[in-house]
């Protein structure tokens, strides 16, 4: 979905939340440097800083001067709740907009999610 | 710090930068884009002190840069002539670059040479035009000046060769910071690169902002025309197309989540417009008049 904010600036800090979800960046562990983003991606590394000023802001990663960032010892736990309650307004709504566009009904959902437990 | 203030440079009765000023904060890569003709090849030569402004002065770090031996040493200035002589091999080329900038790195010079298949032994008069410009940026960047000045300095490289350029450009930055302007058309594929972007337009600065708040200006509505025009309202319009009677509309505005929601419940897409083509719309003439 198109957002007012650069797409690889989301990327980088899209990319760094799905880590955190994975498990792959654990609490305190560093993650790479603007510089490194920046030679992986071919950006700016303001671009990229600008990424993670974010996730500071909004207090996944944390900052030691000098050393670099860290993911923030409640980040995992913080992201899935933010997410699950955009799941159903982002991902399910949605899909049912399309499903009704199309003419599946609701049944024909639940039966065909049914087959997938 | 480099400043410009009320820098115009004159032909005769043309007048081919026209008044500027601009702030130039250091250890930044800037991109300055304008259409040909918009003085962008000038206003460099006036930055590098290749030419004298008409009037107006340029400091640089609070100095007046023109005739200024230790402002010299620090700029590198490639330009599509290359300012070498033709006769000369490339390896002589690089020796003479060597005497004459301090900060000359022999080794990645060299390395340069390789990546861009360069023959040393050939003379400049025998290089190919993609070639001529490979060895403008190898002059560049190996000179690793404080102040580095690429006007157009991929012209006739190939796609591979452009790639690279972009690519050591970017890590020698990285690994030496220092100011670098960069003046191309070839917007879309430099952009990322840019930490500022400077346009000019006919000798005047129209933008100098931060190539991050560019990226999210401008913005495409797509939808049916009666929807498209109620969501346009009194908002000033970049562009439009039609087909049938679906209407797409540029528009130079942020809008706010709110107003994309609302947009989309009514059957609006909405998409973003990269810095070439917010580029494009702000400097194609047709938009003077609604300006």
């Amino acid at each position: 979905m198109f957002n007012d904010r650069s797409p690889i600036y989301l990327q980088i800090a899209d990319g760094i939340k799905n880590d955190i979800l994975s498990g792959a960046l654990k609490e305190d562990d560093q993650v790479m440097s603007t510089n490194q983003y920046a030679a992986f991606y071919q950006i700016n590394p303001a671009t990229a800083a600008k990424g993670f000023a974010q996730l500071v802001d909004e207090g996944v990663l944390y900052k030691k001067r000098g050393i670099g960032m860290f993911v923030s010892p409640d980040a995992r736990e913080k992201l899935r709740s933010e997410r699950r309650q955009r799941f159903f307004t982002e991902v399910v709504e949605p899909m049912l907009t399309e499903a009704r566009r199309i003419g599946i009904d609701v049944d024909e959902i639940v039966q065909h999610l049914g087959a997938q437990r | 710090m480099i400043e410009l203030r009320g820098v115009t440079v004159r032909y005769g009765s043309t007048v081919a930068v026209d008044n500027v000023d601009l702030e130039l904060p250091t250890g930044k890569i800037y991109g300055l884009l304008g259409r040909n003709g918009s003085g962008k090849t000038s206003l460099l030569s006036a930055l590098a002190s290749y030419r004298r402004p008409t009037s107006g002065t340029i400091l640089v770090d609070g100095v007046e840069a023109f005739e200024n031996p230790q402002v010299m040493h620090r700029t590198a200035f490639v330009r599509d002539t290359l300012d070498v002589n033709d006769s000369d091999r490339v390896s002589r080329v690089l020796r003479f670059a060597g005497w004459l900038r301090s900060g000359w790195d022999e080794a990645y010079a060299e390395k340069l040479l390789d990546l861009f298949q360069l023959p040393s032994r050939k003379t400049v008069s025998s290089l190919s035009r993609g070639q001529k410009s490979a060895l403008g940026v190898v002059l560049g960047l190996a000179a690793r000046a404080p102040l580095t000045i690429l006007d157009e300095s991929y012209l006739g490289m190939d796609a591979v060769a452009r790639t690279n350029f972009y690519r050591e450009l970017l890590a020698d930055y990285l690994a030496y910071p220092r100011t670098i302007l960069l003046s191309t058309h070839l917007i879309d594929e430099a952009a990322d690169l840019f930490e500022r972007v400077i346009i000019l337009d006919r000798g005047r600065v129209l933008m100098h902002e931060e190539a991050e708040a560019l990226r999210g200006r401008g913005v495409t509505v797509t939808g049916p025309s009666a929807a498209v025009d109620a969501f346009v309202g009194d908002r000033l319009v970049l562009g439009e197309q039609r087909l049938g009677g679906v209407r797409a509309v540029t528009l130079d505005t942020r809008l706010s989540p709110s107003e994309q929601s609302g947009g989309e419940a009514a059957g609006l897409t909405f998409g973003p417009l990269s810095i070439q083509d917010l580029f494009v719309h702000l400097t194609s003439s047709s938009q003077e008049a609604s300006r």
